[in-house]
């Protein structure tokens, strides 16, 4: 089952390859990992997405709780919550039929076109990982696809329900 | 506190200083040499020049499970640091506090593969609980005082500390500020056991007719021995102890049933097969004792206790998990059983004893002796007999540990230093060099093999230089005998590299390292010869003992089977 893990911690040199490093220490799966800086400059917070078993996602907050440098962690999958990612795809638009397709998928999307040149087009896109799949999937049908870079999934648990140090 | 201005170096040693440090272990390198020279102008902090960092590591290891006091290690850049990989994971599989001190290049050469330059603390993340890169001369008191905090409390373990060059520079002083209170907002372990679950566990104690309490180095490193015992007598219950628990309860008193596990007895692992309750102590349900996990006490109850969660069903899943020290559970529990109505009566396992004492009857570590060649079970046997059960007894690992384990019962904790979780062949000598630093007055046995000692031989000579009599015996069947056994019992015979072939002289080698030295090779002179080398209290005796070859470590758990399948011996299975 997929997961998303929520981890605070110190904004400390090493601490992100702590958790890296014990992800692959233990044989636990990392789909995608977003970190950055919160709005106390002390703390990171990471996301990872993750999969496994009731047992193994057990161990896997339990391994990142016994990390010294972590001060909160949180399986959002287990509440209301809502995820969110960010996308940019590089698509050939050579003539005027793919570029009318691709701003009009695009548009359905809700996505932006960012960049153009004379044969390419860059469109950024947000929302979960499903939408982000099916809208490379679609847009892969109508033209081809140069460059696709995801940022990784981020979560945030739907109301008052907080991380914080 | 003070206007006094001191160096990096300088302030680290004050930091061990202040924190009671009395010895490190260590060997001198480029990037260390200033601590080397603060350690010369200063007298509180002893150091002991090992003669190769994988034997300081030990040496500390040793030192701290038998005196509770976290060891300290001193090693330079590069090798330095890289040799003292396996002593750190050794301590960290064991949770034993240990506080490396790591020397690196300068910190304006770091990252560019200066000489002697390793990542030290990224070789080692894996294996530490935690680690400090140290980048700031001012830092350095607290990080030290973090540093021994992390390692002793929780569950501990080994905390590795990266010096930099330029941080030790004796030119750059700077004012000494350490606050010995720790405080980490990152780390805040279980202390107290949740309530409730104590409630939980007392309401299933008390209804049981068939407890076990199973106990392991949690007990040990908790100092909770006799709170165990107390506990043991309170409810009458039989008690069991893994390898990294024996001592945790007398091996004489009559409730305990024996090591379980692998080569534990037939009374011990039938015991917990057949429980309704068991009631886990400090112990983590590690491969070697449950065998096949699937097929573990399918029928049991079972409360786990331990300071660290992720212990608690990591492998076998626990019905009442509790998260805390272990011995301010006991004391929970204690309470807890005084407030209820029934007090659980002394017959209340009366069925249940008489069950294990049919178990017992099965005597699971009987041998048979020879009148030609010495079984190294005997020899096990002599050692306790002239040390009258009193030795600190450091084990190597293969089959003389097991042995040590089952024929020396252990009054006492801590009495019993061994690898247990990552089984170190080269950890017992350098280990009862430690014990015997802090101990001198103490009997202290390294109990070997010919394939372990060759592992840290060298060590001979510090024991020359700081005078330390240990008394190794070596339990010698020219092979690499647990290995030899497995190839035996799972390989068809075929003993591919289980040979120690082009054996040394060991009495030789003893003597030309400055010590005495002896071999035994008949059954006879066994006993004088164990008595003798007891009896030379100021030198190191090396007694070579040439043991049958084809002796095998029994009982042992039939493989991928349940935790009471067992050969009792070559053939006869319980």
């Amino acid at each position: 089952m997929r997961r998303i893990i929520s981890i605070l911690l110190e904004n400390e040199p090493g601490a992100l390859s702590r958790i890296v490093g014990l992800f692959s220490q233990r044989a636990f799966n990392i789909e995608s990992l977003c970190v950055a800086e919160t709005d106390e400059p002390s703390l990171s917070r990471i996301t990872i997405s993750t999969f496994g078993d009731d047992k193994v996602l057990e161990q896997i907050t339990k391994q990142v709780n016994k990390l010294v440098d972590v001060i909160k962690v949180a399986d959002l999958t287990e509440r209301p919550h809502i995820e969110r990612e960010i996308v940019l795809v590089k698509v050939l638009a050579m003539n005027n039929k793919t570029r009318t397709e691709v701003m009009r998928i695009s548009d359905i999307f809700r996505g932006d076109i960012i960049d153009v040149g004379k044969q390419i087009y860059t469109v950024q896109l947000t929302g979960d990982e499903d939408k982000i799949s099916s809208f490379i999937s679609i847009l892969s049908n109508e033209t081809e696809i140069i460059e696709v870079v995801r940022s990784g999934t981020v979560g945030i648990a739907r109301g008052e329900k907080a991380l914080r140090a | 506190m003070t206007s006094e201005r001191l160096s990096g170096a300088h302030l680290l040693t004050k930091a061990l200083a202040e924190l009671e440090v009395e010895y490190i272990f260590g060997y001198p390198g480029g990037s260390v040499l200033d601590i080397y020279d603060a350690i010369f102008q200063q007298d509180k902090v002893n150091h002991i020049l090992v003669r190769h960092e994988q034997a300081a590591t030990h040496m500390a290891d040793g030192y701290t499970r038998a005196t509770g006091k976290c060891g300290v290690v001193l090693a330079t850049s590069g090798p330095g640091n890289t040799n003292c990989i396996t002593g750190i994971a050794n301590a960290y599989m064991d949770s034993i506090p240990m506080v490396v001190l790591a020397g690196q290049v300068a910190s304006s050469l770091i990252g560019g593969d200066a000489f002697q330059e390793t990542d030290i603390v990224g070789c080692s993340r894996p294996i530490v609980k935690h680690s400090f890169n140290c980048r700031d001369v001012n830092e350095i008191p607290n990080i030290i005082a973090k540093a021994f905090y992390l390692a002793e409390t929780g569950r501990p373990g080994p905390v590795v500390v990266e010096l930099p060059k330029d941080i030790l520079n004796p030119d750059i002083k700077v004012p000494f500020v350490m606050n010995k209170e720790v405080k980490i907002r990152s780390y805040n372990p279980n202390v107290k056991g949740h309530s409730k679950q104590i409630k939980k566990a007392v309401e299933k104690i008390i209804n049981a007719k068939r407890l076990v309490v199973y106990t392991g180095g949690g007990i040990i490193l908790a100092n909770a021995a006799e709170q165990l015992t107390a506990l043991v007598e309170r409810l009458n219950a039989p008690c069991t102890n893994t390898l990294m628990g024996l001592g945790g309860i007398s091996g004489l008193h009559d409730n305990f049933i024996g090591m379980l596990g692998m080569h534990g007895t037939a009374e011990a692992n039938k015991a917990m097969a057949n429980a309704d309750i068991i009631l886990a102590l400090g112990a983590r349900f590690d491969d070697r004792v449950t065998n096949k996990v699937e097929k573990f006490c399918p029928n049991a109850t079972i409360i786990h206790v331990d300071i660290d969660p992720t212990s608690i069903s990591k492998t076998v899943n626990a019905h009442v998990p509790i998260v805390g020290l272990v011995d301010v559970v006991m004391d929970q529990i204690n309470k807890e059983l005084d407030n209820v109505d029934h007090q659980p009566s002394k017959d209340a396992f009366k069925e249940w004893w008489q069950e294990i004492n049919q178990w017992r009857k099965l005597n699971s570590f009987s041998y048979e002796k020879s009148a030609d060649v010495i079984k190294p079970q005997q020899v096990v046997e002599a050692v306790y007999k002239h040390t009258n059960g009193d030795a600190y007894v450091c084990s190597d690992v293969g089959q003389h540990q097991m042995f040590a384990a089952q024929y020396y019962p252990f009054k006492k904790p801590r009495q019993w230093i061994n690898s247990g979780g990552l089984g170190t062949m080269g950890f017992g000598f350098p280990a009862a060099m430690g014990v015997k630093i802090a101990f001198p007055d103490s009997h202290v046995v390294c109990i070997t093999g010919d394939g372990s000692i060759q592992m840290n031989i060298q060590e001979m000579s510090t024991c020359l230089q700081y005078n330390l009599p240990v008394v190794i015996v070596s339990l010698n069947n020219r092979s690499l005998g647990m290995v030899r056994q497995w190839q035996d019992m799972i390989y068809g015979g075929r003993h591919s590299s289980s040979y120690m072939e082009s054996l040394p002289d060991f009495v030789k080698l003893a003597e030309a390292y400055g010590h005495v030295g002896m071999q035994v090779n008949h059954p006879d002179e066994l006993d004088g010869a164990i008595k003798e080398a007891f009896a030379i209290k100021n030198r190191l005796v090396f007694v070579d003992v040439l043991v049958d070859e084809n002796e095998h470590v029994y009982p042992m758990q039939v493989r991928f089977g349940a935790v009471d399948d067992m050969w009792l011996k070559k053939g006869v299975k319980v």
